[in-house]
């Protein structure tokens, strides 16, 4: 698998949040993705970045461009230095939130993409990385 | 400060939103339609949303509380023109939206407002002749 190209962003602030969600929208365009791919892999970048700057204290984000033997994406790996997730999977449900949101972040980002992948340890921080398959 | 322009257009505020919207512009979107709600005495408040390309869970927390907050203060909220692509995207989301009313376009959701306040369907039956 080829990374075609690779750009970090801060994620520390509501602005931010806005960036990212904008850069997506430009990668997830140039590497074909359906409106409706584009649409759920933005509003993912969305989540998870604004977990990244509400509960990780800010961070950054990874995005990188794949070419894969027959099929293109875009990967988003969003890392913080935070207090991190000390449940991952009950933080993956539904309805379960800290931080006085609706609890549909982590779980509802997950079902938006096509790979999910969640690191955290209690007081080192938390990377989420997602991909969006053309 | 950054503001959404808010219309009034009879008894009827009408909010359109043109941006991506950062959040602290969608919180001053509910302070201000709070606001006019009471000083205008409006009855419905109509959201287009149809220039908006993603609505994620903390957009969709603030029209449900601001379709909320205008129950409170006597006011009907009907969000209009949402992009299929992001009905879509909600819906996996996990996000319904309860208890926001919608309607294809704002022509349908003036329509629906009116409707709700059509003289003579006062609760309290028609006036003795």
């Amino acid at each position: 698998m080829a990374v075609l190209k690779t750009e970090t962003l801060p994620v520390r602030s509501t602005d931010d949040i806005v960036h990212v969600r904008q850069v997506t929208r430009q990668w997830a365009v140039q590497m074909g993705l359906s409106l409706v791919d584009q649409t759920k892999l933005v509003t993912a970048a969305s989540e998870l970045a604004r977990n990244t700057v509400t509960y990780g204290g800010g961070g950054e984000v990874i995005l990188e461009a794949l070419n894969d033997i027959n099929r293109r994406g875009v990967r988003l790996t969003f890392t913080d230095q935070g207090p991190g997730i000390p449940d991952i999977t009950l933080a993956l449900k539904d309805g379960y939130t800290t931080g006085g949101g609706m609890g549909l972040g982590l779980g509802g980002s997950k079902r938006l993409v096509n790979e999910f992948d969640i690191v955290s340890h209690a007081g080192e921080g938390t990377r989420v990385c997602i991909t969006k398959w053309k | 400060m950054e503001h959404i322009p808010i219309l009034k257009l009879g008894d009827f505020l009408l909010v359109s939103i043109q941006v991506d919207m950062h959040d602290r512009l969608a919180l001053t979107l509910q302070d201000d339609l709070t606001e006019q709600i009471v000083k205008t005495r409006a009855r419905g408040v109509l959201i287009d949303i149809s220039s908006l390309e993603i609505v994620d869970s903390f957009m969709g927390r603030m029209l449900g509380n601001i379709a909320e907050m205008a129950t409170l203060l006597d006011a009907k909220t009907v969000v209009v023109g949402m992009q299929p692509a992001v009905a879509i995207t909600l819906v996996e989301l996990g996000l319904s939206l309860k208890g926001v009313r919608t309607a294809l376009n704002v022509e349908k959701g003036m329509a629906l407002l009116q409707n709700e306040h059509a003289p003579g369907e006062s609760h309290y039956g028609r006036p003795e002749d």
